[in-house]
């Protein structure tokens, strides 16, 4: 008898905890959920033509963001430039040249490190060394150089595991057809990667988009009068533009702020999800041949 | 067969590219280094006209004054408060999160909540101030009934947020890395299902877990717009989690625009720089250590 009623409380016991489970759970996914639905609820009545495709005016009252989208695509692609095919680089050096030596684990080392470097941090490197040292000035080359930087640990270790998840067998295929060694990265072990690539590629850049805190320490601006013309201008971008009129001007029209922050979620979160397309098609493709 | 000459160019051409691939493997320790003696260079003159002691411990960040203070015991107090918030209220939460999805949930539930989890990782510090201005700070002000709701307390929640997703993922890596048999030996022991992921899964998966605490407490430290906007920037050392309270990253950002290159305060701001660096550095590279230690754990 006494063994039934323990193995009762037991169960109880069980599925109190599993209550206690699921409610953290739901702490974590209900708010994101939240959000989103905020955002794009009150966002959406701030979104028209004019808001996308025109200047701001009056202190960012009036008007619209477009500056600021066009910023944020010149940074993205000014990271990715840079990034990825140092990021490739480095990941082949890796996967295929490194040895297990005092070096190559330096690097690994610095690679991780780098990851877990703070923004702001990045912020006071860029400043220091593009736009004082280089004389960059506050530019977006700048803005670029040090959101690559930044971007270099993802697209290294991306482009790593990429390229160390190609079969052994088609190096030696290539290898033993009499290729050389770069030969084979270049026709054999790269396309067959580069899915991996891209999506890191693509991370880093949704990364770059959303990243204030290294671009307000480097040069990006609340308000020009014009578009930036090459890439020693200075920029708007729509992550400082929405720090800007969320926390500093008084008197912001709610769903200008709201709008903001809609475009803004939305670059970056369509850049997430078409990494997880990529990577999702190319599993595929790898199961079904 | 391709001519000697043109066979010679091939070889040319594949040093200069693996020459390229060198120089692109060693540019990660290039920056990192870079980093370090950049913040050294610029960052340690101001102990000569600040003693560490003094700049450490000093609890006045008056930088603009005659003559400049500069102690910044206020910021790293705040850094402390938020950090802690962020780690009790993140790690509980984000363990017991990862332990339903690794062993309760059912396939359906986990394929819909991962998504969600991943989408809040991709979610720009910006973004997650502007909610915490916008949505978590009325509350937090209503809650305790303060002047104002941007505190320590409403910065640590949202930063708690942020670092649940990666405290989710290792931890789970982790959890899933415990070996079956464990499990079934611990069934056949008649144990219940919650009995073995307290008493066995977990403590089996306990150094992937402190792994992903560390990188969350990492990412807390590091996190500079969410709390320069909501944290509420007080110079005064806080005493309470629900005081306004600036902390080292809010510090640096709400500072550098009005610094003078090569100024005291500039000086000031890159030592902060220099100390958040090497703060996170031994947070990651402890955490770092911890998740090579458990991939070798259940290898056979």
């Amino acid at each position: 008898m006494t063994t039934r009623t323990g193995a009762a409380s037991r169960q109880i016991s069980q599925q109190v905890a599993y209550g206690f489970l699921i409610a953290a759970t739901a702490v974590v996914v209900i708010p994101v959920l939240v959000i989103i639905i905020q955002i794009v609820v009150i966002g959406a009545d701030a979104i028209s033509c004019d808001f996308l495709s025109q200047a701001p005016s009056q202190a960012g009252k009036a008007g619209g963001i477009f500056p600021a989208i066009l910023g944020t695509f010149y940074l993205m692609l000014g990271t990715i430039i840079v990034a990825l095919p140092v990021g490739v680089l480095a990941g082949v050096y890796l996967s295929e040249y490194a040895r297990d030596n005092w070096l190559t684990r330096t690097v690994n080392m610095a690679i991780v490190n780098l990851a877990g470097v703070p923004s702001i941090v990045y912020g006071l490197f860029g400043l220091g060394v593009f736009v004082l040292m280089f004389h960059f000035g506050m530019s977006l080359l700048s803005a670029s150089l040090t959101l690559a930087c930044q971007a270099l640990a993802m697209t290294v270790t991306t482009s790593r595991e990429a390229i160390l998840a190609v079969p052994r067998e088609y190096r030696e295929g290539s290898l033993a057809v009499g290729s050389t060694r770069w030969q084979t990265i270049r026709h054999i072990v790269l396309p067959q990667a580069m899915p991996g690539i891209i999506t890191g590629a693509v991370l880093a850049m949704s990364r770059a988009a959303g990243e204030t805190a290294p671009i307000l320490v480097v040069g990006a601006a609340f308000f020009l009068p014009g578009l930036p013309h090459s890439p020693f201008d200075q920029f708007m971008a729509l992550p400082y533009h929405l720090y800007t009129v969320a926390a500093h001007i008084p008197g912001m029209s709610r769903t200008t702020i709201w709008g903001v922050a809609l475009v803004l979620l939305a670059v970056v979160l369509s850049f997430n999800v078409l990494a997880t397309i990529i990577r999702l098609r190319s599993r595929k493709r790898r199961y079904s041949t | 067969m391709p001519a000697g000459g043109l066979a010679r160019r091939w070889r040319l051409g594949e040093k200069f590219i693996e020459s390229w691939i060198y120089l692109a493997g060693l540019l990660a320790i290039v920056v990192l280094l870079g980093i370090i003696i950049l913040l050294i260079k610029e960052g340690v003159p101001i102990f000569l006209d600040t003693p560490p002691w003094e700049f450490f411990f000093g609890t006045k960040w008056y930088p603009v004054s005659e003559p400049p203070t500069f102690g910044i015991m206020p910021f790293f107090v705040a850094t402390l408060w938020v950090t802690v918030i962020a780690t009790a209220i993140s790690v509980p939460v984000g363990v017991a999160c990862a332990a339903y999805l690794s062993e309760v949930a059912p396939n359906s539930i986990r394929e819909t909540v991962k998504p969600i989890v991943e989408l809040l990782a991709g979610f720009p510090s910006v973004v997650m101030g502007f909610i915490g201005l916008m949505l978590l700070s009325p509350l937090v002000q209503s809650a305790f009934n303060l002047n104002t709701g941007l505190s320590g307390l409403t910065a640590g929640i949202m930063l708690a947020f942020m670092s649940l997703p990666i405290i989710i993922s290792v931890s789970e890596d982790a959890l899933r890395a415990v070996p079956d048999e464990f499990r079934q030996a611990s069934y056949a022991l008649g144990a219940t299902k919650w009995e073995t992921i307290w008493h066995v899964c977990i403590p089996a998966a306990l150094s992937g877990i402190t792994a992903a605490v560390m990188l969350g407490v990492g990412r807390a430290i590091g996190e500079t717009m969410t709390v320069l906007m909501v944290a509420g920037g007080a110079l005064a050392v806080p005493v309470s989690p629900t005081d306004p309270m600036m902390p080292m990253t809010a510090a640096i950002a709400s500072g550098i625009g009005n610094a003078v290159r090569g100024g005291l305060q500039y000086q000031a701001l890159f030592a902060i720089g220099l100390i958040l660096f090497v703060l996170t550095l031994f947070v990651n590279l402890v955490a770092d250590r911890v998740l090579e230690r458990q991939k070798r754990k259940f290898q056979r």
